[in-house]
């Protein structure tokens, strides 16, 4: 089924389109798309991202592939609605098509045995750090997962993680699952009762990040977090993405974009992703207004489900 | 001296001399600056006829010789005099196969119209408005059927980049029969052509129709295709049995002077500003998702003299900025950008503060630009340039009040490629190394040509570069020899 958002011009706008095998939510707000890109399913290597332009007037994001079958030719991504292009996203389905994906994008993540690694991931982060995480157990590392969300629905990919991990905690903000509290509390109770730690990987909310980035950096503990600035190509061409980083100016999209946590400049980082607040804003009510517009022309309700479901069950 | 093609022309030389140039129509500066669309609008055949007529038909034409890719001026300005305007689309068609672009946007002043005769009586002949009328023309009439190819070679080229010089190599390898593919890391063809130049100077329409041409000539285009990273040179050669490999990736990666305060939100590269409006289409804003900060009524500076700079400041008028300033540290005879787009933004509205440099970005404290502290310079000696170079003035540093600030400083080339080629030779720089006449790089079948090799340059010296790999491609590709 086409969809009304998508307008696909195979003849101008390349000869590529990229067809949706399988989309669900795993979580409210949260859907996973299954995606038919063979070139990336090749070539992906945990860590990177895709960038993905869904309509002929949308704008470029960026996403991390959770992961890719080189041998079906698909790339899995988990995207979670926060503004206009995610919740456009999240309304595509099964039989849909994204009109522009490129990648694999970035550095890889620097996978070796260091030992023991704690991986944290909160939100949708769980999704971007499961493919460092199971590289990581691979690799013959001992990982210690501590996934986090605001409440249960929110902590997303358990049953993948306990895969690639030696051991789970979850923490919820609400404590309707695991513990109640932070990652971040997890992680202190780990260094306080003497958990030899080697690594730490980090993936979440800017603020999540920047707080086991203060922890680790008293206890000496190597952390790598990966970072989430603005986009536009994302091949070093526009600049946009550029991150402090111990004083210096990288670009996240081909320095990164994981980072050095204690090297950061998290509050630089905060300050340019604020940069087009309103008109985000703005973007996502007239998104969200033309879906209601849409769902009251609709006769039959099923229907209207059918373009505008964003939120999931 | 009698030339080989016999004059239609019934003007005498003398009348010739004293006949002014014609005025290219263009809209009123002050509708102009307030939108996205051309600027110039283009000749009639009246007027291109009447400007064709001051030719005066050199038996060894300068402007010719001065043309990086030697189109025969002389000839298809006479073909116009005679009105026949395909042929002379064809006969410029002989040596630049983007003519609607190259009138638009090349520096005919340091070329064709520099070398003109009549520039010593007065005005050179409007050569880029001629070769952009005729193109246009042929646009207008193009008949699909009349394009010839050669038979089929058997022969497989991959095209990385669809700038100028990928373009050409394209148009050219397809015409000799090979199979053409060409990979695009973005979503849209064209390079710079479409993601730097705005819409007011090389409307899209036009590389779209020079894009379809080529896919009806059966040029095949992959966008979303980052070579390097989506797949390598040699997975092009080794798996996907590409015989030969052309490289035109451009000079991308933006600079930034390093001074404090570039990471503030207001301060952009010009490259990312131009990606946001042209590629993006953030002045249509909500339309489009692509956000911009607002401009109306704000001060913006853009700190640079090429034509990334003007391009930039003039489409910062058309977002409503209150003042634009470009920020130059040489002096305005130094700047490298176009004539006609200096004066095209001066009548805009353009302030012009030259002999001055940014020293350090302020903000508000919120992380938001409000100033630049910049310091004024004066002209000393010349450079390895040959334009002087410019000495800050001890004491002089002042402040502009500032909201955006654009660095169009120049560009250098993305590493992408260069380290996931093994064994291609790069200058200490990273630009690509490439014969000069072959454009034949250190590696077996891996051709290279412009901005990549040469550093930010023209289109028309990368659309040449296109052209030569082009023919020493078919070369190695019929023969075998390296
Ligand atoms: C390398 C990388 C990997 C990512 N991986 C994932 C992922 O796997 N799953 C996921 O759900 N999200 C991921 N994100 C975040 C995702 O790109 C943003 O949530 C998305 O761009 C928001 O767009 P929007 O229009 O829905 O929201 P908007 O309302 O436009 O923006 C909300 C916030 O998202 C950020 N944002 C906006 N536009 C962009 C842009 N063009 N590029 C980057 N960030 C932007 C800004 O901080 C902004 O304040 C990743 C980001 C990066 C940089
Ligand atoms: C704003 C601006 C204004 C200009 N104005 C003028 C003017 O008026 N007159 C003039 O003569 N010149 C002008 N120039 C310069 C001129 O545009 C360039 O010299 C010319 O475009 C260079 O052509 P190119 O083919 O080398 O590469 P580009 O036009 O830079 O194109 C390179 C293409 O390769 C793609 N690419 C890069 N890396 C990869 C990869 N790894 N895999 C796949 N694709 C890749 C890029 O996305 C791009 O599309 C201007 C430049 C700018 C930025
Ligand atoms: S290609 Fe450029 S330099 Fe050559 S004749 Fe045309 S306008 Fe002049
Ligand atoms: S996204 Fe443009 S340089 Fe990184």
């Amino acid at each position: 089924m086409s969809h009304p958002h998508v307008t696909i011009n195979p003849a101008f706008y390349g000869d590529s389109v990229f067809k949706i095998i399988h989309a669900e939510f795993i979580a409210p707000g949260i859907k996973r798309f299954v995606i038919e890109a063979p070139r990336i399913a090749r070539k992906q290597r945990p860590g990177q991202f895709v960038i993905v332009r869904v309509n002929e007037t949308g704008e470029r994001i960026p996403l991390t592939i959770e992961r890719s079958d080189p041998d079906k030719g698909t790339v899995n991504i988990v995207v979670q609605s926060i503004g206009k292009t995610t919740h456009l996203l999240n309304s595509l389905q099964t039989g849909d098509a994204i009109l522009d994906i490129v990648g694999p994008l970035g550095k890889p993540s620097e996978i070796e045995n260091f030992g023991t690694v704690v991986v944290m991931g909160g939100g949708v982060g769980t999704a971007m750090a499961y493919p460092s995480a199971a590289a990581l157990k691979r690799a013959g590392n001992r990982v210690i997962t501590i996934l986090g969300g605001r409440n249960k629905d929110l902590v997303i990919l358990e049953n993948e993680m306990r895969e690639v991990s030696d051991t789970v905690f979850i923490t919820t903000d609400d404590g309707s699952y695991g513990d109640k509290g932070l990652v971040t509390d997890k992680l202190r109770q780990l260094i306080d009762n003497g958990t030899r730690i080697d690594e730490v990987l980090a993936v979440g909310p800017i603020p999540m990040m920047r707080a086991v980035a203060d922890m680790t950096r008293k206890e000496r503990i190597h952390t790598v977090v990966s970072l989430n600035p603005i986009m536009i190509d994302g091949t070093g061409m526009c600049g946009g993405c550029r991150v402090q980083v111990e004083g210096k100016s990288e670009f996240a999209c081909v320095d990164g974009p994981e980072f050095d946590a204690h090297r950061v400049d998290f509050a630089i980082l905060v300050q340019r992703n604020a940069m087009y607040r309103d008109a985000e804003k703005r973007s996502l009510e007239n998104f969200q207004r033309d879906c209601q517009l849409e769902k009251q022309k609709a006769s039959a309700p099923a229907e209207a489900e059918t373009t505008c479901a964003v939120e999931g069950k | 001296m009698p030339t080989t093609h016999k004059s239609s022309n019934p003007v005498p030389n003398k009348e010739r001399i004293k006949m002014p140039r014609q005025h290219m129509p263009e809209q009123l500066p002050q509708i102009r600056n307030k939108q996205f669309t051309e600027v110039n609008l283009g000749y009639s055949a009246e007027l291109a006829r009447q400007e064709a007529l001051r030719c005066l038909e050199c038996a060894k034409p300068t402007c010719t010789k001065d043309c990086p890719v030697g189109v025969k001026v002389k000839d298809f300005v006479q073909l116009i005099v005679d009105g026949d305007f395909l042929a002379a689309a064809a006969k410029i068609r002989e040596d630049n196969v983007l003519p609607a672009i190259t009138g638009r946007v090349c520096p005919q002043e340091d070329h064709c119209e520099g070398a003109c005769l009549l520039c010593k009586r007065g005005e050179s002949l409007g050569i880029g408005y001629l070769e952009r009328f005729v193109a246009d023309y042929e646009q207008q009439h193009f008949d699909p059927s009349t394009i010839v190819k050669a038979p089929p070679t058997g022969k497989k080229v991959a095209i990385v980049g669809s700038g100028p010089s990928g373009l050409t190599a394209a148009g050219d390898l397809i015409q000799k029969g090979h199979q053409v593919h060409v990979f695009e890391a973005l979503h849209e063809i064209g390079g710079v052509l479409v993601y730097g130049i705005p819409e007011f100077r090389l409307p899209k329409k036009i590389i779209r129709e020079q894009v379809d041409i080529m896919r009806a000539m059966g040029v095949v285009f992959e966008t979303d295709v980052v070579v390097g990273r989506t797949v390598t040179v040699d997975e092009l050669m080794n798996e996907e049995g590409y015989d030969a490999v052309f490289i035109g990736t451009g000079a991308g990666l933006p600079q930034f002077m390093g001074i404090p305060g570039e990471h503030l939100n207001g301060v952009y590269s010009a490259n990312e500003f131009l990606t946001r409006i042209n590629l993006m289409h953030a002045y249509e804003f909500p339309k489009y998702d692509e956000p911009m900060v607002d401009f109306r009524g704000k001060n913006v500076a853009v700190i640079g003299g090429g034509n990334t700079a003007l391009d930039a400041i003039r489409s910062s008028l058309r977002l409503g900025a209150g003042n634009a300033f470009i920020l130059y540290r040489r002096s305005e005879a130094e700047m490298p950008a176009r004539l006609e787009e200096v004066k095209h933004a001066k009548e805009e509205g353009v302030q012009f503060q030259t002999l001055a440099a940014p020293l350090e970005f302020l903000d508000d404290g919120k992380g938001w630009l409000t100033g630049a502290r910049c310091q004024k310079m004066e002209l000393g000696e010349p450079d390895s340039s040959g334009r002087r170079r410019p000495i800050p003035i001890e004491g002089s540093e002042y402040v502009v009040p500032l909201s955006v600030a654009i660095m169009a400083i120049g560009t250098t080339a993305n590493p992408i490629i260069r380290t996931t080629t093994p064994g291609l030779a790069t200058t200490k720089k990273g630009y690509i190394q490439a014969d000069d006449t072959t454009q034949k790089t250190s590696r077996k079948g891996v051709f290279a040509g412009g901005d990549i090799v040469t550093g930010g340059a023209t289109v028309i010296l990368a659309m040449g570069a296109g052209r030569r790999a082009a023919s020493a491609m078919h070369d190695y590709l019929t023969t075998g020899n390296w």
